[in-house]
């Protein structure tokens, strides 16, 4: 149990981390990669919820496409000019001071009493793929139907807009 | 058993970090991938009031984010390169041509 916990503290420190290297990484091929680290370690956390097939699934469409996508985008376009921007100074101060009063406050109420009346339920089996396929394709058949067209017109809609302009 | 009350501080910080990025950077590129941050925190909460309540629909719904986010990331990957090309433009403040 407490062997839990501690990698529990060891994926949220390295995925914190990475996080902020996204933001404060000058390069954006740099903060590519962090955020790479930090979504392996968002997964190795849902293996710790017993969630494995996301564990999967955030690896396979998260870092396999869509950190692949960004890593082309930034290649074809010249990132030159772009990455000579420096860290934001004090330009934008509001939000060095709003977004810590606000984390601070929510931390207070997740961390304080009002949550610590909910007592969950005791931790579920692991779910395997066959309850998550079973629910996917019955009860949620239409949703999971819905999003299929939703990816198919972003596919187009992608293609399009990258598309050549033709006269 | 780890308490519920760490997954949803981590997605908070995490979500703010995102936050952050979003207000503070100039980059797109960046600000995308803040948003991408932001979704994954979302996400982390969902599976964990998923385990902790011992209900599926969490993890459901968390599939169904990641596949919005996929498609997100799609389109906004293709505007951004049929606006670098013709606007020769990557930094967010230098996109005002819709402003009156």
């Amino acid at each position: 149990m407490i062997l839990e916990r501690l990698f529990f503290i060891l994926f949220a420190v390295v995925a914190i981390a990475a996080a902020g290297g996204v933001v404060c990484f000058k390069n954006p091929v740099h903060s590519a990669f962090s955020l790479i680290v930090c979504l392996l370690q968002v997964a190795a956390i849902f293996v710790l919820l017993r969630s494995p097939f996301l564990a999967v699934v955030q690896i396979f469409i998260y870092v396999g496409a869509v950190m692949v996508l960004f890593l082309f985008v930034v290649l074809v376009l010249d990132i030159k000019k772009a990455s000579l921007e420096t860290f934001p100074g004090l330009k934008r101060w509001p939000v060095y001071v709003i977004l810590p009063v606000m984390a601070i406050e929510f931390l207070i109420v997740i961390f304080g009493k009002s949550f610590a009346h909910m007592q969950m339920a005791e931790a579920g089996a692991e779910t395997t793929v066959e309850v998550i396929g079973l629910a996917l394709f019955t009860h949620y058949l239409l949703p999971f139907e819905i999003i299929s067209v939703l990816l198919l017109a972003a596919m187009v809609g992608a293609i399009i807009m990258a598309k050549k302009r033709w006269n | 058993m780890i308490p519920l009350t760490w997954f949803i501080g981590l997605g908070l910080i995490l979500f703010m970090i995102g936050v952050a990025g979003v207000l503070l950077r100039k980059n797109i590129i960046i600000v995308l991938m803040s948003i991408e941050l932001m979704l994954n925190s979302v996400n982390i909460n969902l599976v964990a009031f998923s385990y902790y309540l011992d209900d599926i629909r969490g993890q459901i719904f968390a599939i169904f984010t990641i596949t919005v986010a996929a498609a997100e990331v799609a389109v906004a990957l293709g505007i951004l390169i049929a606006l670098v090309r013709n606007r020769r433009v990557l930094n967010s403040d230098d996109m005002d041509s819709l402003k009156g």
